[in-house]
C-alpha cells in the first residue's frame, strides 16, 4: 500500500538521516521525499512529505521509530491522488518503448500513469494512446506534463493536451 | 452624399465578394450617406478602369467568362500610384515569405495618403509595425478585420466593441479548413489523407494544403491578433506551432469517447503565442464543428466572451472588408 506521511524534523544538521532509517529498518520503499527547507513552521521545524510503500500493518511501527529518532509524525494517511488529466499521444508509441515513458511518470512518486488506451492500426501506421495521469496536486499534474512533453520530443511523439492546461 | 472611390487590387474569390457585396449593399450604403464607387479593378493580368465607376456586374460576369477583368495592361501598384481615389481593397493572395505585392501596394497606397481595407495576412505578419507606423503617418485609415477569422469579429470586436476592457487572452479556432478535417476525420473514422483528399476536392483546402495543416496560417493570425490587440510587435518566427498531419482516427476517437474532441487551437496573451492540437471537451465553447472559426477572449471585467463565424468563403470575407469599409467613412 502507498502511504503518505507528513513529518517535522529539528532545523539542524544529521534530521534527514534519523527519518530514513526506520523506514529502512522496517523494509519500507521510499518513493518521494518533498524535503520544504524553506517553509519553517510555527514551531521552527521543517516540514518533509514522505511517500512509502509498506504494508499496512507496518506503519505502526514504522511511527513509533522515527518519534524514538525525536522526528514528529504530523499525518499518515493513505497516499491520495486529487488531480488527474487525460492526455493523448501520437507516434510510434509502442516501438519507443511505452513503459519507459509509463516509468518516468510513476517514479516520481508525486504522479502516476492511472489508466492507458491504446490503438496501434498496423505496422508504418502512427500509434495513438490515451493516457490518464493522477497527481497528488495540480502543481504536480504540471510536473509531470513536463516531464511527458521531454519524454515526447525526445521519442518524437506528439503530445496533446487538454485545452484548459499550460501547454 | 459623400462619394468614397476605391479600387479592388486582386480579383480572387475575396475581390469578387467584394464586389458582390457593394452591388447587394448598394441601396443601404447609399441611405448611410455613402456613394462607394469602384473606379479600378484589378487582377494579375490588367485591370479595368473607369473614373464614373467601373460596372461590378460586367466584372464579375468577365471574370467568370474569361477569367480575368484584364482591358488594360496596369498593375494594382500603378492603379494605386497613378489614380486619384480614397480606398484601397487589398485582396491579393497571401505571401508570409516577402509579403508579396500586397506589402508594396500597402506602403504605396499610404505613400499617397490612402486609406486601405484588406484580407492579405502576409504583409501583416511580417510588417504589422512599418505599416501601421506608415500609414498613421500618412494620416491614411488602415483596416484588416478580414484577414483573421473571415466573417468572424475579432479584431474590431476586442479593440471597439469591448474598449476600455483588458484583454487577457485570446484562444480559438482560427483556421476552417483544419476543423473540417478533424471533424470530418473522426466522424468518418477516415485517416488524415483520406479526408484532405474530400477537403481538395471540395475546394475547403487549397492544392497546396501547407499552410493550413501544418498550423502557419493560424500562427498568421495570432501574430496579426498579438500586435493589433495585445501591442506586441512579433513576427511568425515567434509563434510556437504544431500542425494537424499527424492526428490519427483513433486518437480522435480515443478522445471523444473521453469526453474530448480534438482541435487546432491557437492561443495568444502577452506571455506566448502557441498553436497546437488540443483535447476540447465536447460541451465546451470552442468545441464547434465543420469549416467553423471561434474565438474565446478572456476578458479583465466581462470574463469570457465566445464569437464564432464562417472563417472563410468570398461573400463571407467580403462582410468583414464591408464593415470595415463603413467603419472608416461614416464618422467622417
Amino acid at each position: 500500500m502507498r502511504v503518505s506521511m507528513d513529518i517535522e524534523l529539528k532545523d539542524v544538521p544529521g534530521q534527514m538521516l534519523l527519518a530514513l532509517q526506520p523506514l529502512s529498518e522496517c523494509r519500507a520503499n521510499l518513493i518521494t521525499v518533498l524535503h520544504h527547507h524553506q517553509k519553517l513552521t510555527p514551531r521552527k521545524t521543517v516540514p518533509v512529505q514522505l511517500v512509502l510503500e509498506t504494508r499496512p500493518e507496518n506503519i505502526p511501527d514504522i511511527k513509533a521509530r522515527l518519534e524514538e529518532n525525536g522526528i514528529k509524525v504530523v499525518r499518515v494517511g493513505e497516499h491520495r491522488f486529487r488531480e488527474s488529466i487525460n492526455v493523448v499521444l501520437i507516434g510510434h508509441v509502442v516501438h519507443t518503448g511505452i513503459q519507459d515513458t509509463i516509468d518516468e511518470i510513476d517514479k516520481t512518486g508525486f504522479a502516476e500513469v492511472a489508466d492507458l488506451t491504446l490503438s496501434m492500426p498496423g505496422i508504418d501506421i502512427l500509434s495513438s494512446a490515451l493516457i490518464k495521469i493522477n497527481a497528488v496536486g495540480k502543481e504536480e499534474i504540471q510536473k509531470s506534463l513536463n516531464i511527458l512533453k521531454e519524454v515526447s520530443a525526445k521519442k518524437d511523439l506528439l503530445m496533446v493536451l487538454p485545452i484548459d492546461v499550460q501547454a | 452624399m459623400k462619394t468614397v472611390r476605391c479600387s479592388i487590387i486582386g480579383f480572387g474569390a475575396i475581390g469578387q465578394g467584394v464586389a458582390e457585396v457593394l452591388l447587394m449593399k448598394k441601396e443601404y450604403l447609399e441611405n448611410m450617406g455613402l456613394d462607394v464607387r469602384v473606379i479600378a479593378v484589378v487582377d494579375s493580368r490588367g485591370a479595368t478602369l473607369s473614373p464614373e465607376g467601373v460596372d461590378l456586374a460586367d466584372c464579375l460576369a468577365r471574370k467568370k467568362e474569361k477569367g480575368t477583368v484584364a482591358q488594360e495592361k496596369i498593375t494594382g501598384l500603378e492603379v494605386i500610384k497613378s489614380i486619384d481615389h480614397e480606398l484601397v481593397i487589398e485582396t491579393t493572395p497571401t505571401n508570409i515569405e516577402t509579403g508579396g505585392a500586397g506589402l508594396q501596394n500597402m506602403l504605396a497606397a499610404f505613400e499617397k495618403g490612402l486609406d486601405v481595407v484588406t484580407s492579405n495576412k502576409g504583409p501583416l505578419t511580417l510588417k504589422y509595425r512599418e505599416l501601421v507606423e506608415t500609414a498613421k503617418a500618412a494620416g491614411s485609415k488602415f483596416r484588416f478585420e478580414a484577414t483573421v477569422g473571415g466573417s468572424m469579429p475579432v479584431i474590431n470586436f476586442a479593440k471597439e466593441v469591448l474598449a476600455g476592457n483588458n484583454i487577457r487572452s485570446i484562444k480559438g479556432i482560427l483556421n476552417g479548413t483544419c476543423n473540417y478535417i478533424l471533424t470530418r476525420m473522426l466522424e468518418e473514422r477516415a485517416s488524415y489523407t483520406d479526408i484532405l483528399a474530400e477537403s481538395m476536392e471540395l475546394g475547403i483546402a487549397e492544392t497546396d494544403p501547407t499552410y493550413d495543416v501544418e498550423g502557419i496560417d493560424t500562427a498568421c493570425k495570432l501574430v496579426i491578433l498579438a500586435n493589433a490587440i495585445f501591442g506586441l510587435d512579433t513576427t511568425y518566427g515567434d509563434v510556437d506551432v504544431t500542425g494537424i498531419t499527424k492526428i490519427t482516427p483513433e486518437a480522435l476517437e480515443m478522445a471523444y469517447e473521453n469526453g474530448h474532441v480534438i482541435k487546432l487551437i491557437g492561443e495568444v496573451s502577452r506571455d506566448r503565442i502557441h498553436v497546437a492540437p488540443r483535447l476540447v471537451p465536447i460541451n465546451h465553447p470552442l468545441a464547434v464543428g465543420g469549416t467553423l472559426n471561434v474565438a474565446s477572449l478572456d476578458t479583465e471585467l466581462a470574463g469570457e466572451i465566445t464569437v464564432t463565424g464562417k472563417g472563410a468563403g468570398s461573400v463571407e470575407t467580403a462582410s468583414a472588408i464591408l464593415s470595415d469599409l463603413v467603419s472608416i467613412y461614416r464618422e467622417q
